[in-house]
């Protein structure tokens, strides 16, 4: 077992809790960045999604997991980044440094024009509001073809530095992974200042957050600006790195994907993004991998992959509701604590009074 | 034209105003936001087809069998999915009925596969002359069940006793709890009921539509019909159905390709803009 005294404020917000933590996240780092060397071509695109979704998930995690409120369109929000890079770089010649952070902009500004309506009011508006700008923004994809390609989609080329062009997959997979690690610091950063901390606040209680003088609308908003730019940096680095973006890329579905990769992989933490990620993305590939030794009758079936996020959701949602990241918090509660562990040290608290509307 | 636009719009927001009203009945009894309304309508359109044209029951008994099918149906996701998450948090709630919506329509598809069939449910279609407008019969059909299901449905929750133990609860259920009113029970009823009219609606959907595992997502538009007619209100939502149902098929002549889809959502956000609260809605203050 272990203890730490606290002695200053400073200890409870801190980055890291132990010494050894941070040995642990240093040794981490070596892995991710070594990762080129023992991985062939098709693992690192692996690992590049996960990089790119486990962006958007940490965004969609302050939203639903620190603020409490659900997007059911982060599809839009993240087509929104993709097609302002896309179009930036590709018709009018922006370099990708300028359009990487413009098309996370763009994203965010959809998002205030979206959430100022809809989280002015209790309730679930977010969601439905959302719900609509995702079927919105495919139509427009759809019929704007001028701009966006239509459903013909656009080709997009390769981010270039100078004289180097981000070509191969494992150039690209480091500029995926220093921008994940730049957003990752920059929301560890924001959970810890007071603007983090109201966020939390209205999770738990908005009656609550604003007696304590949070203006619900304006954080909620905040919140979910943030997490648009979040999924508009994502939208944009996928667009470069897939070469080519069209409307299927950006469906309903994919909104509901991003949303079982936080409840996989942990509401509200920031290790659950990116355990989160890293299930989507092998996902589909253990499916297709299973499907050879499952029974013909179900092996061949075209919808198994939402069958598959579907049942997950449900038994997720039902037996551990933390996902992964609280399922490893509980392990590792289990060893440190080592006689101590019941099974009720995580039992969550339930209310069964009307809820808040 | 135009007659005859207004006439399927208002047909096609009788279905969207069905799909919103037991969305709104299940919200108001049990607070949880049904994102699985439209696939539970689906399941009910595909159990009709199979019962009336693969094992060609008799019309009326089908369509009883169907309905009967679909209230347990309706109970059995009640029970075993939403039941053990009670006092969990909205968004819990939220999420398993998204995921009941995408694990209906998966396996709806693997049941009766992802082609579309032409259903017409026994409505024939012919045209009638109605002051000098044709309209279809179907269209008639769909808007004559709806009226007669609405009455039915108020009958229900004002003069009988588990309506008004339903009503009850959806006002306040720790103080219908402590009069004696089986809450569990209220809610499995409530689903019930909710399955039912979603049944309903996707078997009048089918005629005018089409049948297809991906025919749910018309379910979604209920959102917009709820939140115009005031979240949480009944009539709301049948008024709220309609006009969605009504400017869409205007759109789809009026305005430029792309707009019919997308009405029902623009409405959306309009109304969030302007009257947030929806037509019949009240703003409600919470107690601390």
């Amino acid at each position: 077992m272990r203890f730490i005294k606290r002695t200053t404020y400073m200890h409870d917000i801190q980055l890291f809790r132990y010494r050894s933590t941070l040995v642990w996240y240093l040794l981490l780092g070596v892995v991710v960045l070594a990762a080129p060397l023992s991985m062939g071509a098709y693992g690192m695109s692996l690992l590049t999604l996960v990089g790119i979704y486990a962006i958007v998930a940490l965004g969609l995690n302050l939203l639903t997991g620190f603020t409490g409120q659900i997007s059911l369109g982060h599809a839009a929000l993240f087509a929104v980044g993709a097609y302002t890079s896309a179009i930036l770089t590709g018709t009018h010649g922006v370099s990708f440094w300028l359009a990487l952070p413009a098309a996370g902009i763009l994203a965010a500004i959809v998002g205030i024009f979206i959430g100022l309506p809809a989280l002015r009011l209790k309730g679930l508006y977010l969601a439905i509001a959302t719900m609509g700008l995702g079927f919105i923004v495919e139509e427009i994809i759809v019929h704007w073809s001028s701009m966006t390609g239509g459903v013909n989609g656009l080709a997009v080329s390769r981010p270039v530095l100078g004289a180097f062009e981000f070509s191969s997959d494992d150039s690209f997979y480091y500029l995926v992974v220093s921008i994940l690690f730049i957003m990752t610091v920059i929301m560890k950063n924001l959970l810890r200042t007071p603007t983090g901390r109201a966020f939390v606040a209205i999770r738990d209680s908005d009656v609550a957050a604003s007696s304590m003088g949070i203006n619900l609308a304006a954080y909620k908003t905040i919140a979910f600006c943030i997490s648009a730019f979040y999924a508009g940096i994502a939208g944009s680095l996928f667009a470069h790195f897939m070469y080519f973006i069209g409307p299927e890329n950006f469906t309903f579905l994919i909104s509901i994907s991003f949303l079982v990769m936080i409840v996989v992989g942990g509401v509200g933490s920031v290790h659950g993004a990116v355990f989160g990620a890293i299930f989507i993305t092998l996902l589909p590939e253990f499916i297709s991998f299973t499907r050879g030794y499952l029974p013909e009758v179900i092996g061949k079936q075209v919808g198994l992959q939402e069958a598959t996020y579907g049942l997950v959701l449900i038994l997720f949602l039902r037996f551990e509701p933390m996902g992964l990241y609280g399922r490893w918090l509980k392990i590792k509660f289990y060893f440190e604590h080592f006689p101590f562990y019941k099974k009720d040290t995580f039992k969550r608290e339930r209310k069964f009074y009307r809820t808040e509307h | 034209m135009f007659w005859q636009m207004i006439v399927s719009g208002l047909a096609m927001g009788c279905i969207y105003a069905l799909i919103a009203l037991g969305f709104v009945l299940i919200y108001k009894a049990t607070e949880i936001v049904n994102f699985a309304q439209g696939d539970i309508m689906m399941v009910g359109a595909f159990v009709a087809y199979t019962t009336l044209i693969l094992f060609h029951v008799p019309y009326i008994l089908a369509i009883l069998m169907t309905l009967v099918f679909m209230a347990l149906f309706g109970m059995v996701i009640e029970r075993v999915l939403l039941r053990p998450l009670i006092g969990e948090p909205v968004f819990a709630m939220i999420m398993v009925t998204l995921a009941v919506g995408i694990l209906l329509r998966s396996v709806a598809g693997m049941i009766w596969g992802y082609e579309t069939y032409r259903f017409s449910a026994g409505m024939v279609d012919q045209p009638v002359r109605f002051a000098g407008v044709s309209l279809s019969s179907i269209h008639l059909w769909i808007m004559g069940v709806t009226v007669i299901l609405i009455g039915a449905l108020y009958f229900f929750f004002n003069r009988t006793k588990m309506g008004i133990s339903i009503e009850a609860t959806s006002q306040n259920q720790l103080a219908a709890f402590l009069m004696g009113i089986g809450v569990k029970r209220v809610f499995s009823n409530i689903w019930a009921i909710g399955a039912i009219v979603a049944a309903i609606a996707g078997i009048l959907l089918s005629p005018i539509q089409f049948l297809n595992y991906n025919m749910g997502y018309i379910g979604l538009k209920a959102f917009p019909a709820a939140v115009l007619g005031g979240f949480g209100s009944v009539p709301g939502a049948i008024v709220g159905g309609i006009i969605i149902g009504v400017s869409e098929s205007l759109a789809g002549v009026y305005l430029p390709g792309g707009f019919k889809e997308t009405t029902a959502w623009i409405i959306l956000i309009i109304v969030l803009l302007i009257r947030p609260e929806g037509i019949f809605g009240i703003q409600q203050q919470k107690r601390v």
